[in-house]
């Protein structure tokens, strides 16, 4: 085949089913042999945040905000229906028994499969993380910014904004 | 319908059958069949979709209640 096409997502919620779907479909892309970039922004960055913790920020603002949004993709929650934990823990049971794989799993697959994924410096500011790459997830292929989705967007055949 | 390889999706949702045969291709040689055993029904709109994306070729499907079977033949590398 020419060039690949190019699929670009991304994803500012950090809703458990909206990271869901963002990896079915980045896997799925790749599968089809496109060229994919996950651009994580905003509540997404919890998605790709480390889960073992241990992620120092500057400012006493900052290190509030870090310590109340832990992030990481295993505290991902139900946008509906989290009834304090119960429903997550409904679905995550659901899709165990249905070998769905889950946030993490399909973090590895991902980048296993080629695709790029981002985290954006800028919003670290905001949402009290440090804009380096070791508090992220070692799957974490860049840190970039606005630009850099745009240019991979203007590139692509399909953007989505999850 | 014939095939070189199979490829076992049996309790596997979407889109796990569609990575799984994405992987499994690279074994084929071109112009081998590859069937895809699973029992999704999205598979049925899924790898016609998937064939119509990569280029190889879909050849059919046989439904034999519970358990579906996909066709697809490797046309390139």
């Amino acid at each position: 085949m020419a060039e690949k096409e190019k699929l670009t997502i991304a994803v500012l919620s950090g809703d458990l089913e909206r990271a869901l779907a963002a990896f079915m479909l980045a896997v799925t892309g790749a599968s089809m042999g496109m060229q994919v970039s996950m651009f994580f922004t905003f509540w997404g960055l919890n998605i790709v945040k480390k889960n073992e913790g241990g992620v120092k920020s500057k400012g006493l603002m900052r290190k509030m905000l870090n310590m109340i949004n832990r992030g990481g993709s295993e505290r991902l929650k139900l946008s509906r229906f989290n009834m304090f934990g119960l429903g997550t823990w409904m679905m995550k049971r659901l899709m165990k028994d249905t070998n769905m794989p889950s946030v993490s799993e399909y973090i590895t697959m991902a980048r296993d499969m080629g695709v790029e994924i981002i985290a954006c410096t800028t919003t670290c500011g905001v949402m009290g993380l440090p804009a380096k790459q070791d508090a992220f997830r070692s799957e974490i292929t860049s840190m970039a910014g606005a630009a850099y989705f745009l240019n991979s967007a203007r590139k692509s055949e399909v953007t989505l904004f999850i | 319908m014939r095939a070189d390889q199979s490829l076992d999706c049996m309790d596997l949702y979407c889109p796990m059958p569609i990575v799984k045969t994405a992987e499994k291709i690279k074994q084929l040689k071109t112009g081998e069949i590859l069937e895809v055993v699973g029992d999704d029904e999205g598979i049925k709109q899924d790898m016609p979709a998937w064939c119509d994306a990569t280029g190889h070729e879909y050849l059919g499907i046989e439904d034999e209640g519970g358990e579906i079977k996909v066709y697809v033949k490797k046309t390139h590398d």
